[in-house]
């Protein structure tokens, strides 16, 4: 694996771009952005960015012929970062717009239920449920950037947190807004985070040098 | 618990952060990604950039400075001022900004706002509301830096732009701003109270007090100022530890250099 690990960031035309390439770099990643299939040929990572509704992203997404690669990445388990709604898109469907989405984790996408405020915009707490290298050198409940009113729900959230059998399981870490959600997950060699690292100052950028580390080690 | 948000605020004229007293008697106060690198080291929760260029000629100058913010401040940019169109929405985004602020545009067209939302997402359109109070209890929504009287209520322009999509609210006491009299709290207060979305407070913050009143008294759940940050007058972190102090929740910066 070269020193700098060459990392797709998949361009759906789904916000801002900028920062999650210049976050990358500036932890030691090589950037590619990739409007096409062509734009995941070695690349040693996918990230999947972006924030608004997933019916006009799985659109998009098609539309530019990658749905079908992606979903071929994660099922051959190769190294994934999906945020905010690129997390969201990983699940079977969303109740924002009943779009039907990859499907690669069970559940669905739901509204944030019980919160004071929404979209839930700003800083919050990401309490762990399990140690992972993702999360190396951050504090548990160390303060992450949100910004979105739906979240992904594996059937089994209500279980995790006690749970000793999900020790191994899919959920890393809840954040509570009125009720607490999902707010990282991890299987394999994929990862998703509900919040964006690429603004979340300090500990964001770790969090980034982490994945780019688990690219490496691949 | 969702931290509350403490915002400082860069008025941008042709490449440069400038403050006067709302558009007129404009001081250089310096490069905005210099002075936006800073306040995210100094524990700024977000940023906001408010164009006032006037020559829409000059754009490119603001897509250049929020790319350079951008690469430098790892924390949300809202960018405001002269955006009329999706398609300049577009570019800002682009550019790197997080999030939009619309203002007089929104006001003339309320339709912009459903067509943003519908586009990018209600996370990245914050509604900004310039409010003057003609009695007690009642605000007039004003536009074009607070020079013309629009006819709309605040409270009514506040609960319409949710409704059609904005995400967000950043409301401005004209009365207050630039007068160091404190936030208009019973203004944020009636509009916080009748909308979901998250209010951001600005105009009038003399110092850590205000903040934590527009917050308590006010129901903010972010809280913006410009000058006081700018000359230093108070750190971001005085503003927080007064915030702490007062039970409210901050996010606080160990690193944090004052």
């Amino acid at each position: 694996m070269s020193p700098r690990p060459l990392v797709a960031v998949v361009d759906y035309g789904a916000g801002n771009l900028v920062s999650i390439h210049q976050a990358l770099t500036s932890v030691g990643a090589e950037v590619r952005i990739a409007a096409g299939p062509a734009g995941l040929v070695n690349a040693d990572a996918i990230v999947v960015p972006g924030v608004g509704a997933a019916a006009p992203a799985m659109v998009r997404l098609e539309r530019q012929g990658l749905v079908d690669p992606i979903a071929a990445w994660l099922a051959d388990d190769r190294p994934f970062l999906g945020i905010c709604l690129g997390l969201q898109l990983l699940f079977e469907g969303s109740d924002e717009d009943e779009a039907v989405t990859l499907g690669t984790l069970p559940g669905r996408t739901v509204r944030l239920p019980d919160a004071p405020t929404l979209p839930h915009i700003g800083w919050n707490q990401v309490e762990r449920t399990r140690a992972h290298p993702l999360f190396a050198g951050i504090d548990d409940g160390a303060d992450f950037y949100f910004v979105h009113s739906y979240a992904g729900a594996p059937p089994d959230t209500e279980a995790i947190s006690a749970a000793p059998e999900y020790a191994d399981g899919l959920v890393l870490a809840r954040t509570t807004h009125g009720q607490p959600f999902v707010s990282a997950v991890a299987r394999g060699s994929m990862v998703g985070v509900q919040f964006h690292p690429e603004r979340s100052g300090t500990d964001g950028l770790r969090l980034l040098a982490n994945f780019v580390d688990l690219v490496r080690a691949a | 618990m969702l931290r509350r948000r403490v915002i400082p605020c860069l008025d941008v004229a042709d490449g440069r952060v400038v403050k006067g007293r709302r558009f007129v008697d404009l001081v250089d106060e310096g490069d905005p990604p210099e002075l936006a690198e800073r306040y995210a080291r100094e524990g700024a929760d977000e940023l906001v950039f408010l164009d006032i260029t006037a020559a829409p000629e000059r754009r490119g100058t603001l897509l250049d400075i929020v790319e350079r913010t951008a690469r430098r401040a790892f924390i949300p940019l809202t960018v405001g001022g002269g955006v009329r169109t999706v398609d300049e929405m577009r570019d800002v985004l682009r550019a790197g900004a997080d999030k939009v602020s619309l203002n007089t545009a929104a006001v003339a067209d309320p339709g912009l706002i459903a067509e943003c939302a519908g586009r990018f997402g209600r996370q990245a359109v914050v509604v900004a509301i310039d409010a003057l109070q003609r009695a007690p209890g009642a605000w007039e929504v004003v536009v074009a830096g607070g020079r013309t009287p629009t006819g709309l209520d605040a409270l009514e322009w506040a609960r319409r732009a949710v409704e059609l999509g904005a995400g967000e609210l950043l409301v401005t006491s004209i009365d207050r701003d630039g007068t160091g009299s404190g936030y208009d709290t019973a203004l944020l207060r009636a509009i916080s109270s009748g909308v979901e979305v998250p209010v951001i407070a600005s105009g009038g913050a003399a110092g850590p007090a205000d903040f934590v009143a527009a917050v308590r008294d006010g129901g903010a759940d972010a809280v913006l100022a410009a000058s006081i940050f700018h000359r230093r007058i108070h750190s971001i972190a005085d503003v927080k530890a007064a915030m702490a102090a007062a039970g409210l929740p901050v996010r606080l910066i160990p690193q944090a250099v004052a």
